[in-house]
């Protein structure tokens, strides 16, 4: 029998619901159609005057080809960095989910760097591989690796992409964990008695049966490097060199806040706005299908 | 929206730290001086406090020049704008585009207003041209001000048995000589627009742009797609090839290369002097004038400056604007400039500082410290030498950023890139004209 809560007022229920309405439609439908809005005017920085210009805007961000190429780099960056940090995070809440002695002390540490701000964590990881200072790129001439990430915008790019996995590592690896201790023990020794090694433990029984945390973890850790790491790529490379690593939410914000730009820039998060709903759509839609709940 | 709750919080915060004074006028003051510079802003605003029974200044950092300027531009269009902000050269054009609009209270006026006798003619032209309208009246109070001068380390080019560069061709064998003595970078820069595009330009006496570096009028346009830049571009790539130049990033970045030693020819801010003077024992260095090219001219015009005025937005009460008036006479006088100027290497913008540190012996004691105020008054500023006025620009700074780095690593020649960044920037001025009409 279905179980239901029945409430005596009609209004009670909307009334409950209002503070979430409110709040969505307050600081995420207002901004929205804020940023649509301006995105078909121009204007000064001081806000004087704004003129109606249609989709000049827009016109003028497809005909520029250095934008173009930003698409290219954010999916790179996006799909890297969301690699890149869930399958490190897996690998150590495997490891951390084993571990018996001081279990709370590695968790602790490991949970750490999650405390860090993403421009902070840029300029840490900037500093390592400063191509004059840094101890990593040290490390990286000695076996024959010029590293100038001022120059060459594959390692430049290969350096966000790290410092904005880096920082998410933690994260996954809470769920991670978290997931990994709510599969039954009883299932794996089951496997287990069927003489099933560890390996094939993980990719048959415990993986599968993690799948909801991944799926959930996939669409944040997407989220996360489509609109969160502007701040990281301002702090250490600016977008360079030339455009090698000018992701788009960073170009949303440097048109924006850097360069007052606001019609441009609005333009730029209404496209990128687009970009995220579709992917997040395409994602429920084709990717959710996979996941064992 | 977001942005504007965040700077609404912080000015209440800044008011509530500071109603202890509360009969004397406040006004507010941001500023984008971190480390030990904003150290010495705090200093000042303190001494004149202190000095003051009827005024109190309340010094507050806001971040980078851009973060700064950008916070008060927001805080402006919610009614919540500080009194004085600085502002970074680059966001003149900006802030004169306001002006006619209203938001400004030219410094001008308002020590006319504030009927105190403010002579501009005690400052140095090089400075006070970057910064007045047409009819030659100053629109913002110059604070600090630098200009690129060439860093060298003295050790490494006795080692390597050459002098200090002049020209840039003795540049290219000087850094040939380096590179065989072991230096593995010789030469590099800092603020590549500013220093090898803008100052390159007005040390030759070459425009960066039409209508008098767009001094005369919002229809300018670029020009620094000439012979001579595409050269001067060319040369320096030709040196990257050679691993006698080495780039360091933009903005400061390189600094790092010349304090270890790895660069040992470096162009940018005079104002790194105090920065130096702190970190660098390990080897002799010295500042020089900037080279020249002597295929473009014979004798140097005058290099132009970078670095940040004080800007007064309108909408607060007459008294506080008296205050104003008054704290920006206290930071002008001559014993606040050589103070600072000494302390930080930025120039002394009065000839009565520049005198007051020379009494005081500062460059005797400190050697070529004034290399950067030599550079700036060399000749009469011309109209191509007496900075640059462009809207959009620190969007077309970055521009020339990626079109030379795009020439640094060899995806473009020198030519191809100047003319792509020459295109590009020029399309922001549009626009910006567009949007300030």
């Amino acid at each position: 029998m279905q179980k239901r809560v029945v409430f005596r007022s009609r209004l009670l229920p909307y009334l409950l619901v209002l503070p979430q309405i409110a709040i969505t439609l307050i600081f995420f439908f207002w901004p929205a159609y804020q940023a649509l809005e301006s995105s078909f005017f121009i204007e000064d920085a001081f806000g004087f005057s704004r003129q109606w210009v249609a989709m000049q805007n827009y016109v003028e961000l497809f005909q520029d080809p250095s934008y173009l190429r930003s698409f290219k780099t954010t999916l790179i960056f996006g799909v890297s960095v969301a690699v890149m940090a869930m399958s490190i995070s897996l690998g150590l809440a495997v490891a951390a989910n084993r571990v018996v002695k001081a279990a709370t002390g590695y968790r602790t540490m490991l949970i750490w760097p999650y405390a860090v701000a993403p421009a902070l964590a840029g300029v840490i990881w900037y500093f390592l591989m400063n191509p004059s200072l840094g101890i990593v790129a040290y490390w990286l001439k000695n076996v024959g690796v010029d590293w100038n990430h001022y120059l060459n915008g594959d390692q430049a790019l290969l350096l966000v992409i790290v410092a904005a996995a880096w920082k998410q590592v933690s994260y996954n690896f809470l769920f991670f964990l978290a997931g990994l201790q709510s599969i039954p023990k009883s299932l794996i020794e089951a496997a287990a008695i069927d003489r099933a090694g560890p390996v094939r433990r993980f990719w048959t029984i415990v993986f599968p049966l993690l799948t909801p945390t991944t799926f959930f973890l996939l669409v944040v850790n997407l989220v996360y490097a489509f609109f969160d790491t502007f701040a990281l790529v301002h702090a250490t490379t600016e977008g360079g060199p030339v455009d090698a690593t000018s992701i788009l939410v960073f170009r949303v914000y440097n048109t924006g806040f850097i360069g007052q730009d606001y019609g441009s820039s609005a333009a730029q998060s209404v496209i990128l706005m687009g970009l995220v709903i579709m992917m997040t759509f395409v994602q429920f839609r084709f990717v959710e299908r996979k996941v064992q709940y | 929206m977001k942005l504007k709750s965040i700077l609404s919080a912080t000015t209440v915060l800044a008011m509530a730290a500071t109603t202890a004074a509360a009969d004397k006028a406040e006004v507010q003051f941001w500023h984008a001086m971190g480390g030990q510079l904003g150290e010495i802003v705090d200093k000042f605003a303190a001494d004149y406090n202190g000095g003051s029974d009827s005024c109190q200044i309340n010094a507050v950092y806001k971040g980078n020049y851009t973060e700064n300027m950008t916070a008060a531009i927001a805080a402006f269009r919610a009614g919540e704008q500080p009194h004085i902000v600085q502002v970074f050269e680059v966001g003149t054009a900006t802030m004169m585009a306001a002006g006619e609009k209203g938001a400004i209270y030219p410094v001008h006026e308002l020590m006319a207003d504030a009927g105190v006798d403010f002579d501009q003619s005690a400052y140095l032209p090089a400075v006070v041209s970057y910064y007045t309208d047409t009819d030659n009246k100053l629109l913002s109070m110059p604070f600090n001000s630098s200009t690129p001068v060439l860093w060298y380390n003295k050790t490494a080019l006795d080692a390597a048995g050459v002098a200090v560069p002049t020209t840039w061709d003795e540049v290219e064998v000087a850094a040939r000589a380096l590179k065989e003595s072991g230096v593995t970078k010789p030469f590099s820069f800092g603020w590549q627009s500013w220093s090898n595009i803008e100052n390159y330009s007005a040390w030759h006496n070459l425009p960066v742009g039409s209508e008098e570096n767009g001094f005369a009028s919002l229809e300018t346009e670029f020009t620094f797609n000439n012979e001579a830049v595409v050269n001067h571009i060319q040369r320096i790539a030709d040196m990257g090839k050679e691993g006698t130049f080495v780039y360091g990033g933009r903005r400061g970045d390189s600094r790092a290369q010349f304090v270890n030693g790895e660069t040992a020819l470096w162009i940018n801010s005079s104002a790194y002097y105090g920065g130096f003077k702190k970190d660098i024992t390990e080897f002799e260095f010295g500042q020089a004038m900037l080279p020249l090219d002597t295929a473009v001219a014979d004798a140097p015009q005058n290099s132009i400056i970078g670095g940040a005025t004080l800007w007064v937005l309108q909408g607060h009460e007459s008294p506080e604007y008296a205050c104003v008036a008054d704290f920006f006479q206290f930071v002008s006088a001559a014993e606040q400039q050589a103070y600072w100027h000494q302390e930080t290497g930025y120039v002394p913008i009065t000839n009565a500082a520049y005198d007051l540190s020379q009494e005081q012996k500062f460059y005797e004691s400190d050697p070529m410290t004034d290399t950067a105020i030599k550079q700036l008054s060399l000749n009469t500023p011309t109209p191509a030498s007496k900075g640059v006025r462009f809207g959009n620009f620190v969007q077309v700074r970055d521009i020339i950023n990626e079109e030379l780095e795009a020439v640094w690593s060899g995806q473009k020649d020198a030519q191809t890139a100047l003319d792509e960044a020459v295109a590009r920037g020029n399309k922001l001025l549009r626009k910006f004209e567009a949007a300030n009409k």
